[in-house]
């Protein structure tokens, strides 16, 4: 694989939320890479910090919460000269976020009943991302919405610009909440469980569309899911997350091939595997996901790891181990066997 | 279990042209102007001790013919029978209330959202005990024993007894949804997407519970679920519906190498495969779903179905045995060679 330009770097991220019940640490130190051009996936389950990251990238994060530390280093070419913004230090309501959020990184919700406005017609709600960007009439939006429309696979898109979302069906929802996104050309799209809480059928009809729309404008995508299979169709690179941090991070064969964590060796052995007919039990991961208020000390995941060693990993962090150049693993075992 | 095994096992249940219509009213006068078929004409069995799994999409009447065997929602018209003691038959839908309040101890179900199926006023001892004082089980100091004992099986400790959901997490909660589906010791257990809301690491425990309980307390489960990788983990035998009609039902292994329909076939090829060197060649499905409230002519999923021909936009397939123990809906089932999960 060529190794493609950097698009974001995410340094240390701390995103934590002050409760009254106390500090919940969303992210945690993750830390990891995003390139042009490229389908990121990013696996976890709830609670990991998924969805806070994406919304650190695009400064969204709601009260309480609070980016703490880090850095998101987006690299952007303007002109000819590249620079580089530290997101996390941008005013999140100043112009120069503004100016990106929507333009250069757009997003796509999980749930676009509750994404979409019910009072706006889909129309209205895809002019008024174009007219924050770009000074157009009200009337070349409407074309413009119309195309977008037509481009996400939308059927009868001059009649649907004028609907609201709740005559929507939810796959068609899904459609014009990626019309929306893509209204003024972003490099970089994050899609937060595009696909959960569609149907299997629908669910690969919003997959193929978004894998053809990436081909076509050459934009990035972070895929966020708990979903393996969706990321082993979509994603080129891989990042898994465990409370916080990111814990591992390769391309998606030598993830599923050869998962070195042992939270991914465990999530993957838990899941059931279509074509696999094997009734034989699962193997769950066991234990629980630890109460957010009170990580455990070290690697976060040792409570619950097979391999966990006594006196090291309940008490250091563990060090991001790099096991090829395309395969970082943040694990005890392996700084191990590299000192050995 | 052998799946070769199964047929010879006497059934516990059949449900005979099952249909529920929900009206459809406008108008000052609320008359109705027709109807959603959210179930319509379906027939299936479940052999004692088997898991069926019912899969379609979303909208699909899955759940609805879930709730019409337990009678949670009436059935418009139907048979569901039951075998109630050995070997003798009951009809469900047209027992009064009275004769059919000692047959809800056999049927019980576990909901899909851990968070909105159980009381939260209530304690677990409350929640799970219950059924147990509804049914005349137990009274008093026998309910507390009876509770802690469910909620050992199910992998809770009794001392959280007293302790209000809100105080556990998900996968937990849907443990007290088993424990109180559990107390009453039925036959038939009607599990509606029991994993669904769950983690994949909480969903493994969840599915793993499910199977040694059924081997402990030789439960039969009506398994339904969207999730197709689930239910080939977990069933014996799958039915597919789509829009309220089952479509085709055979044993899982049967199901998934040699699905008969083609609308199993497409369900099929969109699942995610889990494995990134798999190529994927899936058959997209055009177009959205129907609705039940207005149904094409002829075969329902005529309008996406790429082997559609003239036939089958006119006359509306019946479910027949095409090979033993695999029945389809499909006019072309003898004659067209369909693509199943690669093994």
């Amino acid at each position: 694989m060529t190794a493609k330009p950097l698009s974001i770097q995410i340094k240390n991220l701390k995103t934590y939320f002050f409760l009254d019940e106390g500090t919940v640490k969303a992210v945690d130190g993750a830390t990891f890479d995003i390139l042009q051009g490229e389908t990121l996936g990013v696996v976890g389950e709830s609670g990991c910090g998924k969805s806070m990251i994406a919304r650190s990238i695009l400064r969204i994060v709601e009260y309480p919460g609070r980016i703490v530390g880090g850095e998101i280093l987006y690299h952007r070419t303007n002109g000819s000269q590249e620079e580089v913004i530290d997101l996390a230090k941008t005013n999140a309501n100043g112009p120069l976020i503004r100016s990106i959020r929507g333009a250069e990184i757009s997003m796509i919700f999980q749930e676009p009943m509750t994404a979409l406005s019910p009072v706006y017609t889909i129309g209205n709600q895809i002019i008024e991302a174009l007219q924050q960007h770009r000074s157009i009439t009200d009337r070349q939006g409407h074309e413009e919405a119309i195309g977008l429309l037509r481009e996400v696979g939308m059927s009868f898109p001059e009649r649907r610009v004028d609907e609201y979302p709740h005559q929507l069906s939810g796959g068609m929802r899904q459609r014009a909440m990626i019309a929306m996104a893509l209204s003024c050309r972003p490099r970089l799209v994050i899609a937060d469980e595009p696909t959960t809480a569609l149907d299997v059928t629908t669910q690969a009809q919003i997959i193929d569309l978004m894998v053809k729309l990436k081909n076509e404008r050459g934009m990035g995508i972070v895929m966020i899911t708990h979903d393996l299979g969706v990321i082993a169709e979509m994603a080129e690179r891989v990042v898994v997350m465990y409370l916080g941090k990111a814990v591992e991070n390769a391309n998606v064969r030598s993830l599923f091939h050869e998962p070195a964590h042992p939270y991914t060796q465990a999530l993957m052995n838990s899941i059931p595997k279509i074509g696999r007919k094997a009734k034989a039990r699962l193997q769950p991961v066991t234990g629980m996901v630890p109460n957010p208020y009170n990580r455990p000390k070290g690697c976060s995941f040792h409570p619950r790891c097979p391999h966990a060693i006594v006196g090291i990993c309940d008490e250091l962090e563990p060090p991001l181990v790099e096991l090829s150049p395309e395969h970082k693993v943040s694990c005890w075992l392996y700084a191990e066997r590299k000192e050995a | 279990m052998v799946a070769s095994e199964l047929p010879n096992r006497p059934k516990l249940l059949e449900v005979k042209h099952l249909c529920k219509y929900f009206p459809i009213r406008r108008g000052l006068l609320m008359r109705t102007i027709g109807y959603v078929k959210a179930v319509d004409d379906v027939n299936f069995y479940i052999h004692q001790g088997e898991t069926l799994g019912l899969v379609g999409e979303s909208g699909c009447g899955k759940t609805t013919a879930g709730r019409c065997i337990l009678r949670g929602i009436e059935p418009t018209s139907g048979e569901v029978l039951f075998m109630h003691t050995q070997n003798e038959f009951v009809d469900v839908v047209h027992l009064n209330k009275a004769r059919m309040h000692p047959l809800r101890r056999d049927m019980q179900m576990i909901f899909q959202d851990p968070f909105s199926s159980l009381n939260p006023r209530w304690t677990l001892l409350e929640i799970v005990g219950e059924p147990l004082l509804v049914n005349g089980i137990a009274r008093g100091k026998q309910i507390e024993e009876q509770v802690a004992d469910l909620l050992q099986r199910v992998g809770l400790r009794p001392e959280y007894m007293r302790r209000y959901p809100h105080a556990f997490s998900g996968g937990e909660r849907q443990r007290i949804g088993i424990a109180r589906a559990l107390a009453t010791r039925p036959k038939l257990v009607i599990a509606d997407e029991p994993v669904s809301a769950l983690d994949v690491s909480v969903r493994a425990q969840t599915l793993n519970l499910l199977q040694e309980l059924q081997d402990e307390f030789h439960l039969t489960y009506l398994f339904i679920s969207h999730d197709l990788s689930v239910v080939e983990h977990i069933c014996d035998r799958v039915a597919v519906m789509y829009v309220g009609k089952l479509v085709e039902m055979a044993e899982t292994e049967q199901l998934y190498l040699n699905p008969l329909h083609p609308y199993t076939e497409a369900l099929m090829s969109a699942v995610p495969k889990s494995d990134p060197d798999m190529k994927s060649d899936r058959i997209e499905l055009v177009g959205e779903v129907a609705d039940p409230g207005n149904p094409p002519k002829g075969c329902y999923f005529h309008p996406r179905c790429r082997y559609a021909i003239d036939r089958c936009r006119l006359e509306t397939p019946v479910l027949e045995e095409i090979k033993p123990g695999h029945f389809a809906a499909c006019h072309r089932a003898r004659e067209l060679n369909l693509r199943g999960v690669p093994a």
